[in-house]
């Protein structure tokens, strides 16, 4: 009985044998799983999306979806997933693209090592003539000893093959010398997978069996490599070809010259989008026209039917907190559009293989805060919803690097649902008032990151990172992935909302809010020199930072009062959801920590700021 | 030299790599001391953009610093 073994972690019927999706990032992967199992997984252009394993039915056996990796070991969160769920598998189907064979017959060839039983989705054929490479498929076939399949999977090409050829899957051929070193291996863990990884010093399944990891990892990679190399001589021809303009395109968004432009570009894009098109147009007929102008007088006249509006009932239920009236008002008018829009333009990016361009672009600047420009990608992911951020940073190279993004995207980054409701509260400012705003969180963003690389100890890892090829997000992913996610956000925010709404109704109808609003007015009115209700905004800001936002629309601030308002509601403590995920990836103690400077760093900066412009 | 002195264009060998968990990472990429590899993008002050074949990787350049290379043709 391995502690790894699959069927305990996800629920299989008995007798299926397990089918595993195994690929490099990028290959398309997805697409294969959502056709054999007719299910919706979330496909993406970026590594660390896919990280719970997922997983279908194909007639009587189960298809379980891994991370994309490049190879199986350690070296990172994903690598580990892909490991145990490869090591529990009956049939590996590893989907390679065509046109990085060299690259992803590496992985083809460890999961061949490890002894499991093959057939190779050889994807992206068209893209790989369109480049001038030519693969001698039942060659490569041949030389790997397990089933080759062509496929398109974009156009459903070679996917029925694929399935009528699933149990066809084979174990394939391993270099003699690396054979005779795992027959020794295998007579003491009676695993040729967890043979071969232990040989490649692998040290959490060494620990299982309780030996000491091998050191021979380097040896038998470079000698995999070797065997890769030489397959590929006899199965690619590379006939010349002209840089397409997707190759130069990329070029350019690298190379700051032309890059910072197209970032420019793309930001201004987003702003019209998001801010511009979805904050006034959509929401003023979502917001104005739907919600206050028809679906409140409707409720409020519905619900004072049976209960007085002045009730304690009716003041929980339709009065300034209700949570039939502000929750519904805020959730489907204001953050519902705006977290659409959002998400659409953040998948569009994801899926265009746009983001690791902008890691190597930014790569330099990133160092003065001790991360390197890998970090860039939590850091935008953060900008739709700062929890799903919080979770990439797993994809940075060191732990000093994770607690440095960690605090960052806690503290200065701003999700798409508080985004949403800071653009609606300074559109009406100008555009003085919104740089203002950009250039204060940015610097507070390079304060903090420069003393955080400064007081933590450890080292930050170098940039390394996988150019995939530019591609045209498919409008059907964009939206599949915008809907999952928007449904989501929804299902979580809404109660936590409501539950937020109510606990201010109430502590509004015992009186409460006002003795607390009294209590910390030294706080909100002396150093923040706001009004004493902007008490209200806080406390709803405990549950989610974008709420206490929302709770800031009903105060009558001076311009300066509303970006102090904003500055400090913006830096204020993480929502709760990511205050959750922070305490599982770093630990209650370093949570704690990050959270309780956050809360004190949120007002001193924001006090400052009111000092210094009162 | 190092990659870091690596121009846009110019075709390398990789001589050397000091760090082995960078070895065992980049070798899946086809990269791996011998290898020849092209210099497709100098960032200034940043990263290398290297290739070999359809493949770029990008190289922050404190990495580069470390690359032991030989170069093949400008």
């Amino acid at each position: 009985m391995h502690c790894h073994d699959l069927s305990n972690h996800i629920n299989i019927p008995k007798g299926a044998r397990k089918i595993v999706l195994a690929g490099n990032p990028n290959v398309g992967k997805s697409v294969f799983f959502n056709n054999l199992t007719g299910m919706y997984v979330d496909v993406s252009n970026f590594p660390g999306t896919t990280l719970d394993i997922t997983h279908g039915i194909l007639g009587k056996d189960a298809i379980i979806d891994t991370p994309g990796v490049y190879g199986v070991s350690s070296f990172n969160q994903e690598e580990i997933v892909a490991r145990d769920v490869i090591l529990g598998a009956d049939i590996v189907i590893n989907v390679v693209d065509a046109v990085h064979l060299e690259r992803d017959l590496f992985l083809t060839q460890q999961i061949i090592d490890m002894g499991v039983p093959v057939i190779v989705a050889l994807n992206m054929l068209d893209e790989a003539e369109k480049q001038g490479v030519k693969i001698d498929v039942d060659l490569l076939s041949d030389l790997l000893g397990v089933p080759v399949i062509s496929t398109v999977a974009v156009e459903k090409k070679g996917l029925d093959e694929l399935k009528q050829n699933l149990y066809k899957a084979r174990v394939g051929i391993t270099d003699l010398e690396l054979k005779q070193k795992l027959i020794k291996q295998l007579e003491r863990v009676g695993s040729q997978g967890e043979a071969l990884l232990i040989l490649e010093g692998d040290p959490h399944v060494a620990a299982r069996h309780g030996l000491k990891p091998g050191g021979q990892r380097e040896e038998i990679y470079l000698a995999r490599r070797g065997r890769v190399n030489d397959l590929i001589k006899h199965v690619v021809r590379q006939t010349q070809h002209e840089a397409s303009y997707a190759t130069k395109l990329g070029r350019w968004m690298i190379n700051p010259i032309t890059g910072v432009p197209i970032l420019a570009g793309v930001m201004y894009l987003m702003y019209q989008l998001v801010a511009v098109f979805i904050a006034q147009t959509v929401v003023g007929f979502t917001e104005e026209t739907v919600m206050i102008e028809m679906y409140e007088p409707f409720i409020v006249n519905l619900v004072g039917k049976l209960f007085a509006e002045e009730s304690i009932l009716g003041i929980l239920l339709i009065g300034e907190f209700g949570v039939l009236t502000m929750t519904v008002i805020y959730i489907l008018g204001l953050l519902l559009p705006l977290v659409l829009g959002f998400y659409s333009f953040l998948s569009a990016m994801e899926d265009s293989g746009y983001l690791p361009r902008v890691a190597a672009m930014v790569d330099r600047v990133l160092g003065f805060i001790g991360l390197n420009g890998r970090a860039v990608i939590p850091f935008i992911l953060g900008f739709g919803c700062v929890t799903m951020a919080t979770i990439t940073t797993r994809l940075l190279g060191s732990d000093k690097e994770r607690k440095i993004a960690t605090f960052l995207l806690a503290l200065a980054i701003p999700c798409s649902a508080q985004i949403a409701v800071i653009v609606a509260l300074l559109a009406g400012l100008g555009v003085k008032v919104a740089i203002a705003y950009v250039a204060i969180m940015f610097t507070v963003l390079v304060i903090i990151g420069t003393i955080l690389n400064k007081i933590l100890p450890g080292q930050s890892t170098h940039l390394m990172i996988d150019l995939p090829p530019l591609r045209l997000p498919r409008v059907e992913n964009v939206l599949k992935k915008t809907t999952i996610k928007t449904w989501y956000f929804l299902r979580e925010a809404t109660p936590l909302f409501a539950i937020g709404a109510l606990a201010i109704g109430i502590l509004q109808v015992s009186g409460l809010l006002d003795i607390i609003q009294v209590g910390l007015a030294p706080l909100t009115e002396g150093w923040l020199k706001l009004p004493k209700e902007a008490a209200t905004a806080f406390i709803m800001g405990f549950v989610r930072r974008d709420f206490g936002a929302a709770g800031l629309f009903d105060l009558t601030l001076t311009p300066v009062q509303t970006l102090v308002a904003l500055v400090t509601i913006s830096l204020f403590v993480p929502c709760i959801a990511s205050g959750l995920i922070i305490i599982k990836e770093q630990g209650k103690k370093h949570a704690a920590m990050m959270w309780a400077s956050v809360l004190v760093l949120a007002f001193f900066f924001g006090g400052l700021l009111a000092q210094i412009l009162g | 030299m190092t990659l870091d002195k690596g121009k846009k264009g110019m075709t390398v060998k990789i001589l050397h790599i000091p760090d082995e968990l960078i070895r065992s990472q980049i070798i899946r990429f086809g990269i791996t001391e011998g290898a020849v590899i092209k210099c497709e993008e100098v960032v200034p002050a940043g990263p290398i953009i290297v290739s070999r074949n359809l493949q770029e990787i990008a190289i922050g350049r404190s990495l580069a610093r470390q690359i032991k290379v030989e170069q093949i043709s400008a």
